[in-house]
């Protein structure tokens, strides 16, 4: 019933963009199709709700259509309900903030068709259940979300970031292609639940491991396969920018649980190593880049680099605990990684909701062109205030609270026999610290520059409110993050069947404790209660004002800044984004961004202005992908040489080919 | 009744910390004058400056926001909160549960990203400045922070600062991790507080401030209560180092009132050494360049990490 309702709804968004390839020209035709994809992304979120909390067992559904021995088959157990939730509750806020921010799109007739087969291709990847649904629907996702890419195809940026996007997610599918190879064996066993009941020799887990990496974490955005996020999550329409990075990477996040916790089987305990050690290398460069970067929309997109790391850091502790029979640190660590998948959702979508409210006010993605807005788009600024603080790990809203279970895993893991996980365990988790504490700078950084001080350009002087709908989107979704933050123990009894159905056992049920409160394991090691603390901070600061306001001096003065005396009306002499991240740059980007300052201080006399020139550098991209590309390109110039060969010269290559291949075929047998 | 008890020493705790802040800020300035060899200001001095301060108008900048005024109030919020959550005189705090340790060192990263922020807000030239650095130095100063909290936990086998304080009482030993996260935190309440080698809080030049460069704006009674709240996050410190590493005295068990009155004399006589110490140490050691510090908050994050290395290896550390 679940599983038909889900396609069916499906099936609507499918049909909405044939609707929206019709309707595109009229101007009525933004607000029917976000309107259809709003409605229907509340109902898929009702129904996964119902799946999840109604603790519903895992239902069924064969298709004849697909491969024609297999079907297409699907399935919705805790696991997809609560992907399907964290999905369309992303899709529902992007679709309702799109009902004002798409009014201002330029070629609406690029976006409206592809917006809900992107959300079609995401809910369809969750509920496929044999490989080769799988694979259609993860490409599907993929397609559209390139499309989408493209919408503004005449910024040569955006088509460079389409080419390189469309390359990685070739090659991701291309390695999940394997894995599945891999876990089907010679029979070709693609349903999920024949691998389910299949083992596996050590070395072909291993290497479906490391494909299942590659292929889920380079849609998710893991180092070193991170480099097309930057540049294609930024180059969509805002409200599909919040997608991709709110709620795309949870779709490759879902692969990866998928393939490596469900379908191979009991894990070892090295599988964590490899886990870890790339969870916490993203979580650490994903925010270094994004405090380096100027423009909002890129740092945004850097930052959810930073937080898959983190909840792939959940997940490889929750293997590694797996793997020692330690089911109850397995489940807490693999509920802060969902937890905070959840959570990332919501402050990532928000932000890049505002990014795109102060995109359709200025006109300006470089937070060096803004400042002030604080003053000219309140609301924007409260919202995205709100965001900053989820993000940085502050209680007392969500993200504090999933880092804080993280934190209480790693203190967990002493306990794992294996001295090469006792000696990497808390190197992972002062990188958690670390990143948690960059990611603070970043985005002091990013608000004080993009919405405090002055306006520097006079666009960001006269930048206004926006519209509605994109304020209520944004409103919801802080609301939810305070609600997630105070009220933790509600979503973590809602995980539960999630966490139970993959690791065996879920935390303690956190509803029954008075209070509130959160006890991950009992209440003598470590507590902690969001809603106090919220009630705390609020009276204690409502205190403060009425005592100050009773007892204190009500006078006040509007003066020009104190500036130490010297004030200037020039907003270039305040403080720059690249001024802000100087010292970070300094300790950490040196040997890691090879970041350098030259400063070109003519000579007395000379009226040359002095120049300070910053660059940063991805190490990765110039190690890794510079040459590879090089070498592909001097190959592809080799081989053009085939083109232009004679009949004769073709026939010949074509002849050698065959005997080759024969060749080939009688040796092997 | 014992709902009772404990509200009331929740209550005796908060205002107490409250009260005695800006005293232990008026005995550090003391000694430190005495060290100096000069007279010094009255030890309730800083009780007359916040009177003061509050008594005055407020300037405001014309281009600050409604951030600039509201963030003072929730600066000193979550700072109170904080130090209200750590164990002074007696452990049975009513709210203790509330959060752990890891949830304080969050709570004054929130007053931190408040502070920083305001800095900004009005758009000088000092104020990036200082955000800019204090910033750079919490990335440090947070991950240190941590790192003393696993090791900590670890030992006690809790984050609960209650906990904490109750199993050192009862486990007094001599440990080399314990002995690493102590000078791990001395070095990160030194740099939380800005005090000398970090930052100078009698400074008067600009291009040396990081905490004073951001409140460069700040008048009136923004500024009386951004004080208390630095009086506090520095009470709060040395609160949490006699918690953890030297809890004898701590009012723990069944409550008597003869247990408390031995619990806050041993805190005030914490106090007093806490704040000797620190100002010892400070009137020994020149402050150092801005990009010195770095290294200086880098060795407290080894320490910790080490200290948690260890007792990752074994736990008799």
């Amino acid at each position: 019933m679940a599983v038909s309702a889900t396609l069916a709804a499906i099936a609507v968004l499918l049909g909405t963009a044939a609707l929206a390839i019709a309707v595109h020209r009229r101007p009525s035709a933004t607000a029917l199709i976000y309107g259809i994809c709003l409605a229907v992304s509340l109902l898929l979120l009702a129904l996964a709700g119902t799946s999840l909390l109604g603790r519903q067992p895992a239902q069924h559904l064969t298709l004849p259509i697909g491969l024609p021995w297999l079907g297409a088959r699907f399935r919705i157990d805790a696991l997809t309900a609560f992907f399907q939730i964290v999905i369309n509750l992303g899709a529902a806020a992007a679709s309702l903030y799109a009902l004002g921010y798409g009014r201002h799109e330029e070629a609406p007739g690029r976006v409206l068709p592809f917006y809900p087969v992107f959300l079609a291709g995401m809910n369809l990847v969750l509920v496929a259940d044999d490989a080769f649904t799988f694979l259609v629907a993860w490409e599907f996702m993929s397609l559209s979300s390139w499309a989408l890419v493209l919408a503004h195809h005449h910024d040569r940026e955006n088509a460079r970031a389409g080419y390189i996007y469309i390359l990685m997610a070739s090659f991701g599918t291309f390695a999940l292609l394997l894995a599945f190879g891999l876990l089907a064996g010679p029979s070709g066993q693609y349903a999920f639940g024949d691998i389910r009941g299949m083992t596996h020799a050590g070395w072909l887990e291993g290497l479906v491991l490391v494909l299942a990496l590659v292929g889920a974490g380079s849609k998710a955005g893991l180092v070193p396969l991170h480099v097309w996020l930057p540049l294609a999550h930024p180059a969509a329409p805002s409200h599909v920018s919040a997608l991709m990075s709110g709620v795309m990477t949870k779709v490759a996040i879902y692969g990866f649980i998928r393939i490596v916790f469900d379908l191979l089987g009991p894990p070892s305990w090295w599988w964590s190593l490899p886990v870890l050690g790339l969870a916490s290398a993203t979580a650490v460069l994903g925010v270094l880049y994004a405090l380096m970067q100027r423009d909002l929309k890129r740092l945004l997109a850097y930052s959810t680099v930073e937080n898959v790391g983190i909840v792939f850091i959940g997940l490889g502790l929750a293997l590694a605990f797996m793997a020692n029979n330690m089911a109850g640190p397995a489940a807490l660590a693999f509920t802060a990684a969902l937890f905070h998948a959840f959570n990332h959702s919501l402050f990532k979508s928000l932000m890049f909701f505002g990014a795109g409210a102060v995109l359709t006010a200025t006109g300006a993605r470089d937070i060096e062109k803004l400042g002030g807005l604080i003053l000219r788009m309140p609301q924007t600024a409260f919202v995205f205030l709100g965001g900053v603080l989820a993000i940085s790990a502050l209680p007392p809203l969500n993200g504090f609270v999933s880092e804080w279970l993280m934190f209480q895993a790693v203190l967990l893991s002493p306990d794992l026999p294996q001295w090469g996980l006792k000696l990497s365990v808390p190197a992972v988790g002062a990188m958690l610290a670390l990143a948690a504490a960059l990611s603070a700078a970043c985005f002091v950084r990013a608000f004080g520059i993009a919405f405090l001080g002055r306006p520097r350009t006079p666009e960001a002087a006269e930048a206004a409110e926006v519209d509605t709908a994109s304020r209520a989107s944004m409103f919801v979704l802080l609301a939810l993050c305070l609600i997630a933050g105070v009220l933790p123990g509600l979503l973590i009894d809602a995980i539960a069947p999630t966490v139970a159905g993959q690791i065996g056992q879920s935390m303690p049920a956190q509803s029954t404790i008075p209070g509130w409160s959160i006890v991950p394991i009992a209440e003598s090691r470590s507590s902690y209660n969001g809603l106090l603390v919220f009630i705390f901070i609020t009276v204690s600061t409502l205190v403060a004002i009425q005592f100050i306001h009773r007892f204190a001096s009500d006078a006040l003065r509007r003066a020009p800044a104190w500036d130490c005396g010297f004030p200037n009306s020039d907003p270039a002499t305040q403080y720059t984004a690249d001024s802000f991240a100087q010292p970070v740059r300094r300790v950490f980007g040196e040997n890691v961004l090879m970041a350098r300052d030259t400063v070109d201080m003519p000579p007395p006399g000379d009226p040359r202005p002095a120049r300070l020139t910053v660059t940063v550098r991805d190490p990765i991209w110039e190690v890794a992908y510079a040459p590879l590309s090089s070498f592909i390109s001097y190959a592809a110039e080799q081989l053009n040489h085939l083109q232009f060969l004679t009949i004769r010269r073709y026939l010949s290559l074509v002849f050698a080919a065959l005997i080759i291949l024969l060749l080939g075929v009688a040796i092997w047998s | 009744m014992v709902l009772i008890l404990d509200l009331a020493v929740q209550g005796v705790q908060m205002l107490a910390v409250l009260a005695l802040a800006p005293l232990l800020l008026g005995f550090t300035r003391k000694v430190k004058a005495r060290l100096l060899r000069r007279q010094g200001p009255p030890l309730l001095q800083p009780y007359r400056d916040l009177l003061r301060l509050s008594r005055k108008e407020v300037v405001l900048a014309e281009n600050a926001s409604w951030l600039f005024r509201s963030a003072p109030y929730m600066i000193f919020a979550a700072t109170w909160v904080a130090a209200a959550l750590v164990p002074t005189f007696a452990t049975g705090l009513h709210f203790s549960w509330t959060a752990d340790l890891i949830a304080i060192a969050a709570l004054l990263g929130s007053a931190r990203v408040f502070l920083a922020l305001v800095g900004m807000d009005v758009g000088t030239s000092f104020g990036g400045i200082g955000s800019s650095r204090e910033m750079m130095f919490a990335s440090l100063a947070e991950p240190a922070m941590i790192m003393i909290v696993f090791v900590v936990a670890l030992i006690a086998g809790s984050t609960q600062l209650s906990h904490i304080a109750i199993f050192r009482q009862e486990h007094a030993s001599l440990r080399v991790s314990l002995g690493l996260a102590l000078v791990a935190l001395v070095i990160v309440a030194l740099a939380e507080n800005a005090r000398i080698p970090v930052d100078n809080p009698a400074t008067h030049l600009e291009l040396t401030m990081v905490h004073e460069a951001m409140v460069l704006e700040y008048s009136g009674r923004h500024l009386a209560v951004i004080e208390l709240a630095a009086a506090l996050k520095l009470l709060l410190y040395v609160s949490l180092v006699g918690c953890i590493f030297f809890p004898w005295g701590i009012a723990s068990g069944e409550p008597s009132p003869a247990a408390y009155a031995l619990g806050a004399v041993t805190y005030l006589a914490k106090l007093a050494a806490g704040g000797f110490l620190l100002v010892a140490f400070e009137t020994s050691i020149a402050k150092m360049r801005v990009f010195r510090v770095p290294e200086f908050l880098g060795a407290a994050l080894m320490l910790g990490l080490l200290g948690t290395l260890l007792l990752f290896v074994s736990r008799t550390f």
